[in-house]
């Protein structure tokens, strides 16, 4: 009995060996690894961005799949922690074999993942706003940079409010060159700095730091602060009377501040964001209602959900202009015409072939009493051109760094 | 005029700090520096503490009394914690570590599983009131007042009552105390019951001006274990003296240089005083007496 038993399981374990890359050859799934932060500090602004992939990943199953291949998605929690991130990308890359992996939310996150990218050859999507300047050919960024967030935010800041400028910022990679880009563009428009403070993350008391920007007096704050410790700081600066009006690149649009705290703590505060759940257009409004009826109790869609959803059909397009093909080679290739493109919640978004960053709509969102949103102004189609100008260009060489205001490519 | 304002703006600045590290540091003070329990989950009772007032301030429970119960909330979880895992080891100071880091992991991740990622916050009462240049936050000011009161009845529990005077005999040498009479496990749950009010005290006091996430234990688990480690084993003659010392430090170099040179300042304080003083300043105090 048990012989047999053996002796029939290993016909079917020959016959199954046949059938297998046959029956594999039609249905194989196209793999999609998701590294990003479920619990920890920053697990906030990052869950709606895990929904994001899965709402874009349903909708596309449902419809046929990418290429006729259905999406699988191996998702990890990095647990907001930067070792995680380096762990999990060589499983994903090594172990689950996935042809492509979209990570990460913090800057120090994807600084610890992006060689080991680089080391397999994978291909990454990074769907969060940034202090922009990578310039690597095994990156996408989806998410907004400095030239789309700061170029028109703080020009229309320092002609509303005046030319004293006040930068609080997070002190890591992000804010720091954040704040050197915010200080240029300070600078080019005739404005002065009168404060400067970086802020060790997990930091949440602020009295003294409120204080030293009273005792500075400036015209408007630019609060670059990250995590869910630091934004206590709106609170504290709410009930201490600050009553500044504020301009930021990551609140609101990422850590949706105005919904968690009390109004009127955030009254006045503009951020330039390419995506918030309050935009008020007949896509952004399907948008909301699809993401609702998937995840009845998200709490709010920031634009990195935005970004993450449309991470997924961008790529979608991109495997199927090549044919189907995964390789690095043949979807890189797909991006030379810079007419990839989709028509996204927010608008169009198209990847760039030198950079391979994202173009945006980019909405000022303004922050009143009640804690309700307006958009002031609306600039459409801007194009993440800094790094194309400094000389980056990945259809002719791949530096695989990331460049600053003051670490330009060498020639 | 003008130099009254700054020297009201440094007092202020150093009163906040000083209230920040003594309210943080109380409950551990109790269960790390009396008992003997290192106590990682010391953050997780001030979340308890912080979510179940703020739960009671929005089913429109007035704040002082939201306050007490979450402290009372933080109180019951920690005797209940005692009795289930720390019981057993009193004796092994060092498998406490693991036991409460591994408390402290399930706390956190729970509550983000069941209460999602944020909870709403209260907002900060009272207002705001302006000296000279500067506007202050009222509530602040109410939080200093509560530190020094939080010190003041400490004192009295631990010197002139029946309960504080069995807890110190108790934690000192048990077994006489088990001789005399005492029922020396109700007293090991009380204490570390108190200490776990405290924190919930800490939390339910803090909740109104910070961030509701499951992960905001962790804000204070620095300054708490700086201050009870540089303290040493006595609440009075160790925590609130090292309170002041270390908010001294840090309200000075954060007004001079920011945030950060205010957190480098007092760790390397911290450095120097264990080099020191190895058993923190009660030790010193205690050991000059005898």
């Amino acid at each position: 009995m048990n012989r047999k038993l053996i002796s029939t399981a290993s016909v079917l374990a020959t016959l199954l060996s046949f059938a297998g890359p046959m029956a594999a050859q039609a249905a194989d799934p196209i793999k999609i690894g998701v590294l990003e932060d479920q619990s920890g500090d920053f697990a906030l602004a990052t869950i709606g961005k895990v929904h994001g992939i899965q709402l874009a990943t349903k909708e596309i199953n449902d419809a046929g799949g990418i290429a006729g291949r259905p999406i699988e998605l191996v998702i990890y929690d990095t647990q907001s922690d930067n070792t995680r991130y380096q762990e999990f990308m060589r499983r994903v890359l090594q172990r689950d074999k996935v042809d492509v992996v979209f990570a990460g939310f913090s800057s120090a996150s994807r600084e610890a993942y992006r060689p080991i990218v680089n080391q397999f050859d994978g291909l990454a999507f990074y769907n969060n706003q940034y202090e922009g300047g990578v310039c690597d050919a095994n990156m996408i960024v989806t998410g907004a940079v400095p030239e789309q967030q700061f170029s028109t935010l703080i020009p229309y800041m320092m002609e509303k409010y005046g030319k004293n400028v006040y930068t609080i910022a997070a002190d890591y990679n992000f804010g720091q060159i954040s704040a050197e880009w915010v200080r240029n563009i300070v600078k080019d428009n005739g404005g002065t700095m009168v404060g400067e403070e970086f802020i060790p993350l997990g930091v949440s008391q602020f009295s003294q730091t409120i204080q030293n920007i009273q005792g500075a007096k400036p015209d408007f704050v630019v609060t670059l602060l990250v995590g869910t410790a630091q934004s206590s700081y709106y609170e504290q600066a709410g009930s201490a009377n600050l009553d500044l009006p504020m301009a930021s690149s990551v609140n609101v649009g990422q850590g949706y501040e105005h919904k968690r705290f009390t109004p009127p703590s955030l009254k006045d505060m503009y951020a330039t964001v390419n995506y918030v759940e309050e935009i008020d257009t007949p896509e952004s409004k399907a948008f909301v209602e699809k993401f609702h009826a998937m995840f009845p109790d998200e709490p709010y869609i920031n634009q990195e959900a935005e970004n993450s959803y449309a991470a997924v059909y961008l790529y979608k397009e991109m495997v199927e202009k090549a044919g189907g093909s995964t390789a690095l080679a043949d979807v890189r290739a797909t991006l030379a015409d810079g007419n990839l493109c989709y028509d996204a919640p927010e608008g169009k978004m198209c990847i760039d072939p030198k950079s391979q960053h994202t173009s945006h709509t980019i909405y000022l969102a303004h922050v009143l009493a009640d804690h309700s949103i307006e958009f002031p102004k609306t600039w459409d189609d801007i194009k993440p051109y800094w790094l194309g100008d400094v000389g980056c260009d990945l259809t002719k060489s791949d530096p695989s760094d990331q460049y600053t205001p003051s670490h330009l490519p060498a020639n | 005029m003008e130099f009254l304002y700054s020297l009201f703006s440094f007092f202020y600045q150093f009163g906040d700090a000083f209230a920040f590290l003594v309210l943080s540091a109380c409950g551990l003070a109790v269960i790390f520096g009396m008992m003997g329990v290192i106590n990682l989950a010391h953050g997780e009772f001030i979340l308890c503490g912080a979510y179940v007032s703020t739960s009671a301030t929005h089913m429109g429970v007035p704040l002082p009394i939201a306050i007490a119960l979450g402290s009372l909330a933080a109180g019951i979880a920690g005797m209940i914690v005692e009795v289930v895992v720390i019981r057993p080891l009193y004796k092994r100071p060092l498998d406490t570590i693991v036991a409460t880091w591994g408390i402290s992991m399930i706390v956190t991740q729970g509550t983000l599983i069941v209460l999602g990622t944020t909870m709403a916050g209260s907002g900060t009462p009272f207002g705001s009131f302006s000296v000279g240049d500067y506007s202050y936050s009222i509530y602040r000011i109410v939080l200093m007042v509560m530190a020094l009161v939080t010190l003041a009845a400490l004192w009295l529990m631990f010197t002139k009552t029946r309960f504080g005077i069995l807890a110190r005999a108790t934690i000192q040498v048990p077994h006489v105390a088990e001789a005399l009479g005492v029922n020396t496990n109700l007293i090991y749950s009380l204490t570390f019951g108190l200490g776990a009010a405290l924190a919930g005290l800490a939390g339910g006091l803090y909740a109104p001006t910070m961030t509701l996430v499951p992960t905001m234990g962790a804000a204070f688990m620095v300054e708490a274990f700086v201050t009870v480690v540089v303290g040493g084993a006595d609440i009075f003659l160790g925590t609130a003296p090292a309170a002041v010392v270390l908010g001294f430090i840090k309200a000075s170099l954060t007004s001079w240089q920011g945030q950060l040179a205010g957190q480098i300042g007092m760790l390397i304080a911290v450095i120097i005083v264990i080099r020191i003083l190895p058993r923190g300043i009660s030790g010193k105090i205690l050991k000059e007496r005898a």
